[in-house]
């Protein structure tokens, strides 16, 4: 076998997600590809925990459905999954098992060496001493020893080509935001962003910045914005509760102007919804949100590897625009361990910081909102700056920030701040086109749905095509209207109830999308569903 | 060219009524900044919503008028990035105490490093005269036609309590006194807070001029956190001004730049 996927189960706190992550640690090391999705309730103890490992020697863009290993640590996993077994699927259940007796176990099901775990085992357990290191060792080589279905699930072996990072698209986000010289973060704890705040929290002094703990994500955004006028790089993220709280102090950046990157992990709403669950409910949110009319930019990475590369865009967008941008990521892309190869992360990149006054003359002629520039981006000071006084008003303002309510001004600045949407549609990427250009079926997709697409596609046995949205806003209107318009049939394929990005795309191509696979469980799309859907129409 | 008041004039003038509390507040700002040597480029006044917050288009220097109730959010953000910048709040009690009360707590619990300064009149003056959360009880304003009934909110306390290490309350009507306070302020380490009272000539006709120098006295600042509480329940018919509390405690401390080394990180997620 080529790819092997393995679901193990058990009451919370008897380490289900740990085994998951040493399980695909072990194989990544090896050279393997691997992804690891959880399942949790809003609990700490107590409650059904499910980790997902999908292992393959192939590339592969989402997790399957259909599962060849379950090992159950309790009896209700085997009641609640045994409904997602594939024919021949074996299940490891031994009684008193506990969850490295299982990695063993799972390792002599699939004919893998033994000591390949062993340093996974001693990397997560040495800060406990050696005790508890030899310990799980010996209960490993129990687990290795005693299952009677050694080599069953045999799996292909593979050269290992380079040293492969594991981690979530929130860790992603974390370094592609320190890669792009962030300086300060504020950001109140929630759901599904909080391995961000663990990175950055445990690295302020390693990448020397600052971390708050807001009160309130009122306090973050208003804090985040605060440090961006003073002159570095911040951000904020949360999810759509924590950011419908922040809605006034976006208008506020837009207002006056003052660059900033959100990172909005989205889960199913309203409300508190299910906050350990994954939707895409947020898209036309982002895009509306805050009072007046002032421009954003709005981007959604499909995995960990692309969430880092849009952080960093984000910066160098937000600096050279003047704006707010987004990254639109989520429950299933931010807490889900991904495999990416480490010369992704070590590539160098640009810092553009955009329009940064040095030198100001001192006569006073310095003017933050200058009206004269064709694109709508004025040049910024940093209080401290000899030269750079101006005002950052929440007010309708002048060209230095004093008020102004006079009607010429007031359209002045409004078209001011309305010209940039023209001057970064030049640095929007066009959408992401897969497949075959005279495929039957074009999917539509944005975020993290393009991975079980992509796989599913694989297994179509009729011709199709996927047209990707990573950055969607300002929407590539011209670019989707050359992509879409021959389509016959198009599939807009998105995690919430509405079909959030096929009502932006008629909004801004006239293009009505009416064949919508739309999933709003809290689940992420699995490849096997798309497969069935287009095969049963 | 030495700095001094007329360092900060702008070509705009006050839009305050005549006799406004705010002068009085206006004109010790801008002696305090002049006696420190801070001028129009070296230090950033974060301004919230109300009438005292119309003060940025005649106080020329690097100002920020913020959103309603967040001035204290976005000045530990600008204090965070550049920890060398004074940064001074000038706040109203609407907009301190009342819309942005949770921001005021916390930042006293985290002792940021910056200087408030709350124009306290007991009114909503820019929205025409409703209560704010300092006003007395049975104060009649246009959203209490019968008088406040509930407890005013008091800064001082709120203050010590919540972990701030300069606490201070100051006259609008004397210029001096209110000027040595903020100077004091200014130059704490630490968060700190003077509490302002100011009459608003329009919208309140009991707490005038008058009204609060047949009261006020000044104290010598008391040697514990306890008593300073007690001086700062003090209200009626005696009022204490000065420095109720200072004390020297660490506020967060802030990372200077340098270039950042991801790679030594990468290895932790192999």
């Amino acid at each position: 076998m080529n790819s092997v996927t393995i679901k193990i189960g058990g009451e919370a706190g008897f380490g289900i997600i740990t085994a998951g992550t040493m399980l695909s640690k072990t194989f990544a090391r090896l050279g393997y590809y691997t992804f690891v999705t959880n399942e949790y309730p809003s609990l700490i103890r107590g409650g059904h925990n499910v980790v997902t490992v999908r292992i393959s020697t192939e590339k592969f863009a989402s997790m399957n459905r259909d599962l060849h290993i379950l090992v159950a640590l309790n009896k209700q996993t085997i009641d609640l999954h045994k409904e997602e077994l594939s024919k021949d699927a074996i299940t490891i259940n031994e009684p008193a098992m506990n969850n490295t007796m299982a990695i063993g176990a799972v390792l002599a099901v699939l004919g893998i060496p033994l000591e390949a775990l062993h340093s996974v085992i001693k990397d997560q357990f040495s800060k406990k001493g050696d005790d508890i290191v030899n310990a799980n060792i010996e209960a490993a080589k129990k687990g290795y020893d005693t299952t009677a279905k050694k080599n069953s699930f045999p799996l292909e072996k593979i050269e290992k080509k380079e040293d492969q990072l594991l981690l979530n698209a929130s860790e992603a986000t974390g370094m592609g935001a320190a890669r792009a010289e962030l300086k300060f973060a504020a950001i109140y704890p929630m759901t599904p962003i909080n391995a961000l705040i663990t990175f950055l929290a445990d690295h302020v002094k390693q990448l020397q910045l600052t971390y708050i703990q807001p009160e309130d994500e009122i306090a973050g955004i208003n804090m985040a914005i605060g440090a961006s006028l003073g002159g570095v790089r911040s951000m904020v993220a949360t999810s759509g509760g924590g950011f419908a709280l922040m809605v006034e102090g976006l208008s506020w950046a837009g207002m006056i102007e003052a660059p900033l990157v959100i990172d909005l992990g989205m889960r199913p709403g309203p409300s508190t919804g299910m906050p350990t669950y994954s939707e895409q409910g947020e898209l036309q949110f982002v895009i509306h949100a805050g009072h007046g009319e002032f421009p954003r930019i709005v981007l959604a990475p499909a995995t960990a590897e692309e969430a880092y590369q849009l952080t960093i865009d984000a910066f160098n967008l937000a600096d050279r625009y003047q704006v707010p941008v987004f990254i639109l990521t989520d429950k299933y892309i931010n807490e889900s361990t991904w495999c990416v190869p480490k010369s992704v992360f070590s590539k160098a990149v640009i810092v553009d910081r955009g329009k940064i006054r040095k030198d100001i003359p001192t006569d006073g002629s310095f003017k933050r909102y200058d009206l004269s520039v064709t694109d709508g981006i004025s040049s910024r000071s940093f209080p401290g700056q000899k030269g750079g006084f101006y005002i950052a008003n929440s007010y309708e303002h002048d060209e230095v920030g004093y008020m102004t309510d006079k009607a010429e001004s007031r359209v002045a600045m409004a078209n001011k701040r309305i010209k940039k949407f023209e001057a970064m549609k030049k640095d929007m990427m066009p959408p992401q086109v897969f497949g075959d250009t005279d495929a039957e079926i074009t999917f539509v997709t944005w975020g993290s749905t393009r991975g079980p697409v992509l796989d599913a596609m694989k297994l179509l046995p009729k011709k199709s095509r996927l047209v990707h949205y990573s950055w969607l806003y300002p929407f590539p209107a011209e670019e989707t209207i050359k992509l879409l318009s021959p389509a016959t049939r198009i599939i807009d394929v998105e995690q919430n109830a509405t079909g959030q990005l096929a009502s932006l795309i008629r909004e801004h191509t006239g293009i009505f999308i009416k064949e919508k696979l739309l999933k709003y469980d809290g689940r992420p799309f699995f490849l096997e569903e798309i497969v069935e859907y287009v095969n049963k129409s | 060219m030495s700095i001094n008041p007329d360092t900060f004039k702008t070509n705009h003038l006050p839009t305050w009524c005549p006799g406004c509390g705010n002068f009085g507040i206006w004109l010790a700002l801008k002696n305090a900044l002049a006696e420190l040597g801070i001028g129009t480029d070296d230090g950033v006044c974060v301004y919230g919503v109300g009438c005292h917050g119309n003060m940025y288009d005649w106080m020329k220097i690097y100002g920020v008028a913020a959103l309603h109730g967040r001035t204290l959010p976005v000045a530990q953000g600008l204090k965070a990035a550049n920890p060398a910048l004074p940064v001074m709040v000038i706040s109203g009690d609407g907009d301190g105490l009342g819309e942005g009360g949770n921001h005021f707590i916390n930042a006293a619990k985290r002792n940021a490093d910056i200087s408030v300064f709350i124009h306290d009149n007991q009114v909503y003056g820019l929205t025409t005269g409703q209560a704010s959360p300092t006003a007395n009880i049975g104060f009649k304003t246009k959203s209490t036609p019968e008088g406040v009934i509930d407890e005013p909110l008091n800064p001082l306390a709120l203050a010590i309590t919540a972990g701030a290490t300069f606490v201070a309350r100051g006259f609008s009507g004397d210029i001096p006194g209110l000027t040595a306070l903020m100077k004091a302020a200014i130059e704490h380490k630490g968060f700190s807070v003077v509490d302002i009272l100011q009459p608003c000539v329009t919208f309140d006709k009991i707490h005038t001029y008058a009204w609060y120098r047949q009261r006020l006295y000044n104290m010598e600042t008391p040697d514990t956190k306890i008593k300073a509480l007690e001086l700062a329940m003090e209200w009626g018919d005696k009022i204490p001004v000065g420095i109720f509390y200072k004390e020297e405690r660490q506020s967060p401390k802030e990372e200077s730049a340098k270039p950042v080394n991801l790679d030594e990180l990468l290895a932790e997620f192999i």
